[in-house]
């Protein structure tokens, strides 16, 4: 029996993974390695984070939760910074 | 009606593609990140062995650190291009060798289609020794590494640091004792700095965690020491911290302090618990825990030497 | 096909592809690739006999899993050797091959 709970995490999983499948079809599709890396770190960190929600009423305890909650933002910490270290050498490499 | 072994072959499939774009992609930085990819994937197929130590150990060190080396060491050889092309093999040189690379994954695939069943298990014996020393570990890895084969463990350790006097040495005469220069003089950049001021104190957290709950869950001190080894590197790439030099007393003190300790305690237990290596089982976890401490340092320390490389002449020491 | 035979199968495609990109790669850094390829095929063969020999309560045998956590901790030291002398040797050398004609031909002109 599907109880609301569960509902909500299929719900959030799969518009994560829609967004998943968004960032990718971006990567492919997009002209230019700077629009290419736009397409990643928004739309995959997005993904992530609905990912991680969906996930948070199955965790088996609060702490859990958090660990979820906390690999989410160290994710958006290292695709921030790396997005601008990528985007500096790929401006660097144009001059 | 199970998804999993649909998913299973989905897996196996991407991780060999990987694996065949990696050999042949074109230029040596394409295949770096292959490289790193393939790590990663390869992480979920431990996973899916009911491996997670090895699983956290494989994107740790093979896929992460080994990473960081190799993609120094592309541009240190100049600009991640492939160099003007050597003579690549001919036709008949890789028809050759495709057949025998046929032949040697066949024959490993035949034997693996015929391994013994039912399939023999040091789990007993692996478990009868962790209960016996009254180690009390709950995770079988942890007691099987540093109490029924802590022999291997701490000559492992020794290996690390014998590279790294392997990699010292490689430098020129001249260099000795001076610090490594594994990168160029940018100025700090400040999204660099801002990563490394926001993810290193995190990161050694986190590195300390997985060493303290790998006695009882998945982790260790491989592990956790991979992880402040990557937080180090992290702080030296934002030039927060510059590569130290090599004739500190504190660096070689933090290199040789894990097997030294683990030497010593294992000779100790000759007199202690009649045995070398063996540990007073009262005592055991305890021991356990102390020496894998030490030996969280000298991971740490040695991983970034590594990656550092050999120590170099600058104008400037 | 259980999961370890099918990743068992893996691990022997994965050492037969590295012992290809090891032997015809000219460029050092890309056999170091391969070369480390074909060690985590090895390890994967390792990791199937670990899930294999489950017995005694546990789903797996901590044995061989303990030899390839140790294994790829000291398969990344050898590969950081192998860099620094491969990285030594371009220098005095001034090309980046393995081939060790290369010390006695005249510079062709793709000198560093």
């Amino acid at each position: 029996m599907i109880t609301l709970l569960d509902l909500f995490s299929i719900a959030a999983i799969g518009a994560g993974a829609f967004f998943f499948l968004a960032g990718t079809v971006g990567l492919l599709r997009f002209p230019d390695a700077l629009t290419r890396m736009h397409a990643l770190a928004k739309a995959d960190n997005l993904g992530l984070g609905l990912v991680a929600l969906g996930l948070i009423p199955r965790a088996e305890s609060a702490l859990s939760a958090l660990k979820l909650i906390v690999i989410w933002a160290l994710v958006l910490l290292s695709a921030a910074s790396t997005t601008q270290l990528i985007g500096r050498a790929l401006r660097r490499g144009r001059k | 009606m199970s998804l999993l072994p649909y998913l299973d072959i989905g897996l196996a499939l991407l991780v060999v593609a990987v694996a065949v774009w990696t050999i042949a992609a074109r230029d040596l930085f394409t295949s770096v990140v292959g490289y790193v990819a393939y790590g990663l994937l390869l992480a979920f197929v431990w996973i899916r062995l009911y491996a997670p130590d090895v699983a956290l150990t494989e994107a740790a060190v093979g896929g992460g650190v080994t990473g960081v080396l190799l993609i120094t060491a592309g541009k240190r050889l100049g600009a991640l291009k492939n160099v003007a092309p050597e003579a690549q093999p001919g036709l008949a040189v890789r028809l050759l060798t495709g057949v025998l690379a046929a032949l040697v994954a066949g024959a490993l695939g035949a034997v693996i289609l015929m391994l013994p069943d039912p399939p023999p298990s040091l789990a007993p014996e692996a478990a009868a020794a962790a209960d016996g020393a009254g180690a009390g570990l709950g995770n079988p890895i942890t007691a099987v590494l540093m109490s029924y084969r802590s022999f291997d463990t701490m000559l492992e350790k020794m290996v690390l640091i014998l590279a790294v006097v392997g990699v010292w040495s490689v430098g020129t005469d001249k260099a000795w004792g001076g610090a490594p220069a594994p990168f160029r003089r940018p100025k700090p950049y400040a999204p660099m700095v801002f990563l490394a001021q926001m993810l290193a104190p995190v990161g050694v957290l986190i590195g300390i965690h997985i060493f303290w709950t790998g006695a009882n869950a998945p982790g260790g001190a491989f592990q956790g020491g991979a992880l402040l080894a990557a937080m180090w590197m992290v702080t030296m790439m934002a030039r927060l911290a510059e590569p130290p030099r090599i004739d500190t007393q504190r660096l070689r003190l933090a290199l040789v302090a894990g097997p030294a300790v683990f030497l010593i305690i294992g000779l100790a237990g000759k007199v202690v618990a009649g045995s070398f290596f063996a540990y007073p089982p009262a005592l055991a976890k305890p021991i356990i825990l102390f020496i894998e401490a030490f030996m969280l340092l000298s991971i740490a320390a040695a991983l970034p030497m590594l990656v550092a490389g050999p120590p170099s002449e600058r104008a400037d020491q | 096909m259980t999961p370890s035979v099918l990743a068992g199968l893996v691990g022997a495609t994965l050492v037969g592809l590295g012992l290809y990109g090891l032997i015809l790669h000219p460029h050092p850094l890309r056999k170091l690739l391969a070369f480390n390829l074909m060690g985590s095929g090895v390890f994967l063969v390792f990791g199937i006999v670990a899930r294999r020999g489950a017995a005694a309560g546990f789903r797996f045998d901590p044995v061989p899993q303990a030899m390839v956590i140790t294994g790829i901790v000291v398969a990344f030291a050898a590969s950081a050797l192998a860099v620094a002398l491969i990285l030594r040797l371009s220098e005095e050398s001034s090309r980046v091959t393995l081939d060790p004609e290369a010390w006695t031909k005249p510079d062709s002109g793709d000198a560093k």
